[in-house]
């Protein structure tokens, strides 16, 4: 994440993470999930499902913060985000904390 | 090996509304990109949240798309007559005190077919929580007029536009005497949660419409494309204006739509009117319904 400026309380805000989970064949398509997520996490797949609809599938693994909006307004309850515990977290913290330190410098 | 790990936890994992969903009925039938499932993935959070009793939570639908409802969520449910859930559900708070009552329907079914039922409830301030999706049109029989189809758009019984002025909810609602209208398109996910969660925690006669996609005929006979467009038009289109005058807030065909909270206030309901009147009247002589679990109750 880059910051215009680097906020106040920046070394003590942590982001969550989270794993999506796709349950593909109750999926219909719909493509809310892909349109709403906030993080480009997912994109629609080329494979079918059992039922001939096209399910999401996740790209940025490790880029979920856990917001649930996908579970949320997924209409057919065929996706959902799990929290992952703090000692648990994924590489990809190293380098957003790198990101802020290169911002830190101007 | 996160990918083994995943792999597991995904084999593994059920969705977290399962608890509240009869997962055998499920998929549902509703259409892809429909709303509805989304609202009552909205209505189950907001049973989480607000720790309800499931045991003594019901929920009554009528007929229609979003009658289906009661049929999906794993509590006390009756899947009513058309037009009829609010005369059931009626029924079941005066011989049931005791239980949090939730009439989960359609915008045809409560205010077109059940419409007399919807204002009188409403006058009389029965303790319901009235979940109305609205889709503007009668959905599931194939796409007929509604009563809430706006003035121009098409429906399969009028080809060339709708001529008859259709009703506006919130202030149908609130003129009738509800004490807590609200509107939200089924895009604010979050403010419907709120909203229900808020809902099942106050009395009285408390409606909340809820506007959602209906890509398979609205959507289709006026040539809006598919629900996902829909969604966009609402994320552009939604205005939040807490405590708007009801009688601005009708929705013209693809105009501007006025969300938010619009009335919200205490009045005493029918049970405690009718509670407080009988005692003025008959003094000690009154035998009040036990309020922990009226004449059923063992």
């Amino acid at each position: 994440m880059k910051f215009w400026r680097k906020p106040l309380d920046y070394d003590k805000v942590s982001v969550p993470h989270g794993t999506v989970t796709i349950i593909k064949d109750r999926c219909k398509g719909c493509g809310f999930c892909v349109e709403y997520c906030p993080k480009d996490v997912l994109v629609m797949s080329e494979g079918f499902n059992k039922k001939g609809y096209h399910p999401p599938e996740v790209v940025k693994e490790g880029e979920c913060v856990n917001c649930n909006l996908c579970e949320m307004i997924c209409p057919d309850f065929a996706i959902f985000s799990v929290a992952i515990p703090e000692d648990e977290a994924p590489e990809n913290e190293e380098e957003a904390s790198e990101e802020g330190e290169l911002d830190d410098e101007d | 090996m996160s990918n083994v790990k995943q792999k597991v936890r995904a084999e593994e994992a059920e969705h977290p509304i399962a608890p509240y969903l009869r997962m055998d009925r499920i998929p549902h039938i509703w259409c892809p990109t429909c709303g509805i499932g989304t609202v009552v993935k909205c209505y189950a959070t907001a049973l989480e949240e607000a720790e309800v009793d499931l045991d003594k939570t019901a929920i009554i639908s009528g007929i229609g798309c979003t009658g289906r409802v009661a049929g999906y969520m794993k509590l006390d449910a009756f899947h009513t007559t058309h037009g009829r859930a609010i005369p059931f559900g009626t029924g079941l708070k005066l011989g049931r005190p005791e239980l949090n009552v939730t009439v989960f329907s359609g915008d045809g079914d409560l205010v077109g077919i059940g419409g007399n039922h919807f204002i009188h409830a409403a006058r009389r301030n029965i303790d319901l929580l009235v979940i109305l999706v609205n889709n503007f049109i009668y959905a599931m029989t194939g796409g007929q007029n509604a009563p809430t189809t706006p003035l121009v758009a098409r429906s399969s019984t009028m080809p060339f536009g709708n001529y008859e002025a259709p009703f506006n909810i919130p202030n149908l609602a609130k003129c009738c005497g509800a004490t807590y209208v609200a509107r939200w398109t089924c895009l604010h996910i979050r403010r419907v949660t709120k909203a229900f969660r808020e809902a099942l925690g106050k009395k009285g006669f408390r409606v909340i419409e809820v506007i959602t996609p209906c890509a398979t005929l609205y959507s289709r006979l006026n040539k809006l494309g598919t629900g996902l467009d829909l969604m966009k038009f609402y994320h552009d289109e939604a205005d939040i204006c807490h405590g708007a005058d009801t009688r601005d807030v009708e929705i013209d065909f693809q105009s501007r739509i006025v969300c938010g909270k619009f009335v919200d206030e205490e009045k005493p309901t029918f049970s405690e009117r009718r509670e407080e009147h009988y005692r003025n009247k008959l003094g000690d002589d009154f035998v009040g319904m036990p309020s922990e679990g009226g004449w059923l109750h063992e």
